[in-house]
């Protein structure tokens, strides 16, 4: 029985080590087919089309910080305003070639270098 | 009893027999040139008349009663007497054959002056102009609509002043002796009672059956309009009370106006307000339809500096500079979740702005304030309300409703505040400042950083927009005339310029209803020419081509005004919308643009434009462009011209 239980820890620790791991590291996505399919699929509507957000409709996505498990989990179950996205209509492939896309987004300008930002 | 003047006799004297003159001789040119040069014409100049048929030949043989001529003043000109001693600017109209005695009433005898006659294409653009002007100086516009039909145009504006609290001065023709109603269409532009179809969202209305009720119920319906909380009027005017002669026994007189004072909340309520607020250590002042004038930004300044409280402003008014420490707008949901008071003043929606609500497959909600928040509300909008149309909004748990004008009552309250605080209490309030005051820099910080998060992007983020926009007019003389709801650009202007003054914002449509944008930035701009003023507004694509004819009406009458167009190419709000059904059946969202958006073909505005005698230039989807463009559309603004210009835009 404590033989079982010491068991069933270690593979439970071990699960959540391995899951760790695939946080940090996110699954290979194709930036550019995530671009198409950031387009096609609305993510555009609401968040821009470079991810810069809005205030009224969505929040900023571009060079997301989140981890892709908490970015997928996010679509899948959204708890806010924003619709779920299924597996029917958006694949986890799908998923990750948007998060490859949002990822490779250049840094923005800061806004003290724009000039028109500073009045 | 009211003092009665006796109408004066302005107006253009010897136009009556000017017209006699030109009838005679011009009645039968085509396409005349003006009158005066009709009346010259030599009758061998006139077209061959054609065989008639035997009857008519018969009854033209009969001799016509003979014509005659109004020598002295008709129903038309005694309007225009009551009209002018309102005050009307402007009376904005489409012409209309029942009004065809008051409008010539307007343009001859009145000189059109005061009110002068703006030509609008729609009545829709009819009462937005109106709406917008409202605002911008705190005077209305007299409106006139056709009967039936004119009415039906103008009806979604009317909901839109209706909802917006603003007062608009309408009057429908209508021809009531159906003994003397021309065959035909007269009929069908005639209504037993027009006004049923805008009764539930106009404040008052009557029909009036004679000349000196006409003048009773124009001066009534005008201080029913201006008394807190205002609202739209319809007065409706038959076609032979405007056009017959008055009889010369006829006791005619302008009734006389009287100065109103708005209602102004209770005095031992707003007692215990102050008493409230000075002593929560979380007050929230929201703050939504509230000033009317640059003294109601200036009390509500003082009243958030006495407590060193944060306000939220809504926006449906310019409240409260923008710039200001104090200004948490960008915070709101955070304050308010920490708040131990919130003070509404002249909310449109105490409910939503207390509330989360999400609009998924289950709809639900949820109060975001603390269980014990206590909640005070002051607005005129518990004084007057219809029940159909349900602007009313949800009913919010309120402690403390104060029924009274909320610009008229400020200064009562803040009195009752200065009272109660003593100065241990002013040492707190001033570490609240200091705390609001780093929040509002860092809110700016990050505004900034947000709208720098899409600058190079085309097409162009409308943060860069406005970024660009506000560069092109801040050192001028400048006013925002909105043009719609402000989300749908996410509030740039309010987050990223200074705006200080009365007309640096001019409100939104009220009723959400789409259309408002065209007429409501060139009534903004008539409102401003006056005082030299820049106008700029940003209005929507999908909402300008409700209104595309309030261009034609800016060009004609010369209104120099800057339009921007949001052009994002889709009804955008409403593609959301059909994504959002189609996310809940798991359909995918490939088709959702079917039916939402502008495209193929997209719209050409700057041709648009230009095909009604207005500069424009687009479509502008480089960024890099977007300033020269603006810089060179300021400058031929400032020369007396409206100027549009064609931006292809990011969503929101």
């Amino acid at each position: 029985m404590r033989a079982g239980t010491g068991i069933a820890v270690l593979a439970l620790l071990l699960a959540l080590g391995v899951g760790a791991l695939a946080q940090d590291k996110p699954p290979p996505g194709d930036a550019t087919k995530g671009k198409q399919i950031y387009l096609a699929d609305g993510c555009y509507q609401c968040h821009g089309y470079v991810g810069q957000g809005s205030r009224s409709t969505g929040p900023r996505l571009a060079r997301p910080e989140l981890t892709f498990d908490k970015f997928e989990n996010h679509i899948r179950k959204p708890s806010n305003e924003m619709p779920p996205y299924e597996e029917p209509v958006l694949s986890d492939r799908d998923a990750a070639d948007i998060y490859a896309f949002l990822r490779s987004l250049p840094p923005p300008p800061s806004a003290s270098s724009i000039p028109l930002l500073n009045h | 009893m009211a003092k009665r003047t006796k109408p004066g006799a302005t107006g253009a004297v010897g136009r009556r027999k000017f017209l006699k003159g030109a009838a005679l001789a011009g009645a039968a040119a085509v396409a005349a040139p003006p009158l005066a040069k009709a009346a010259e014409l030599p009758t061998a100049a006139l077209p061959p008349k054609p065989a008639l048929p035997i009857q008519l030949a018969a009854a033209e043989a009969q001799t016509p009663p003979a014509e005659t001529f109004t020598e002295g003043k008709d129903g038309g000109d005694f309007m225009v007497d009551v009209i002018k001693s309102l005050g009307f600017d402007y009376v904005c109209a489409n012409p209309a054959s029942s009004l065809r005695g008051i409008h010539e009433a307007i343009i001859n005898y009145g000189l059109n002056t005061r009110p002068e006659f703006i030509t609008c294409t729609h009545e829709e653009n009819s009462v937005a102009m109106a709406q917008a002007y409202y605002k911008m100086t705190g005077k209305p516009l007299a409106v006139l609509v056709h009967a039936v039909v004119g009415l039906q145009h103008a009806s979604m504006a009317l909901y839109n002043a209706w909802c917006d609290r603003v007062p608009v001065f309408v009057m429908v023709g209508n021809g009531l002796d159906a003994e003397k109603r021309r065959p035909g269409v007269e009929w069908n532009h005639t209504a037993q009672d027009n006004a049923i179809i805008v009764r539930d969202y106009v404040k008052w209305d009557d029909q009036p059956a004679s000349l000196q009720h006409f003048a009773d119920s124009a001066v009534r319906a005008y201080k029913i309009a201006m008394t807190p909380p205002m609202g739209p009027v319809v007065l409706a005017i038959d076609s032979e009370l405007q056009e017959e002669p008055i009889e010369p026994a006829a006791q005619l007189a302008v009734p006389k106006l009287p100065r109103t004072t708005p209602p102004q909340g209770d005095i031992a309520a707003l007692a215990e307000t102050a008493k409230m607020l000075v002593a929560a250590e979380s007050p929230v002042i929201l703050v939504d339809r509230l000033a009317r004038s640059q003294d109601g930004i200036k009390n509500l300044v003082t009243l958030a500096e006495l407590l060193q409280a944060p306000v939220v402003d809504q926006m449906g008014r310019m409240n409260f500079p923008t710039r200001h420490p104090l200004n948490q707008s960008a915070r709101a949901r955070g304050l308010i979740t920490q708040a131990d008071m919130i003070l509404g003043l002249e909310l449109r929606d105490f409910w939503g702005s207390i509330h989360s609500f999400r609009d998924q497959i289950q709809r639900t909600s949820k109060p975001i304030t603390k269980p014990d928040v206590r909640t005070v509300s002051i607005g005129a909008g518990d004084l007057f309300q219809r029940s159909n149309f349900q602007d009313v909004q949800h009913f919010a748990d309120i402690d403390l409703a104060v029924a009274g004008d909320g610009e008229e009552t400020l200064p009562y309250l803040i009195e009752a505040v200065r009272g109660q605080i003593d100065a241990a209490q002013r040492g707190a309030f001033d570490a609240r400042g200091k705390k609001l005051a780093e929040a509002h820099a860092k809110s700016l910080d990050e505004a900034r950083d947000e709208a720098a998060s899409a600058w190079d992007a085309s097409p162009i983020s409308t943060g860069r927009l406005c970024a660009e926009l506000w560069e092109a007019i801040r050192n001028e003389d400048w006013s925002f005339a909105g043009g719609g709801n402000q989300t749908f650009f996410s509030n740039w202007p309010q987050r990223l310029w200074d705006m200080t003054k009365i007309y640096h914002y001019n409100g939104d449509s009220g009723g959400a209803g789409q259309g408002y944008g065209g007429g409501a930035i060139v009534g903004a701009a008539l409102a401003n020419k006056a005082h030299g003023r820049l106008t700029a507004g940003i209005v929507g694509d999908g909402d300008l081509m409700y209104s595309p004819g309030s261009l034609w009406t800016a060009a004609h009458h010369k209104i120099p005004v800057l339009i921007v167009v949001h052009g994002n190419r889709a009804y955008h709000q409403e593609l959301m919308h059909v994504q959002r059904m189609a996310d809940r059946h798991n359909r995918g969202i490939d088709r959702a643009h079917i039916g939402t958006t502008l495209i193929d073909p997209v719209i050409d505005f700057a041709k648009l434009a230009q095909a009604m005698g207005v500069h424009a230039e687009g479509p502008i989807s480089d960024p890099k462009t977007l300033g020269p463009a603006l810089k060179r559309a300021v400058a031929t603004v400032k020369s007396g011209e409206p100027v549009l210009l064609d931006v292809v835009t990011q969503p929101r």
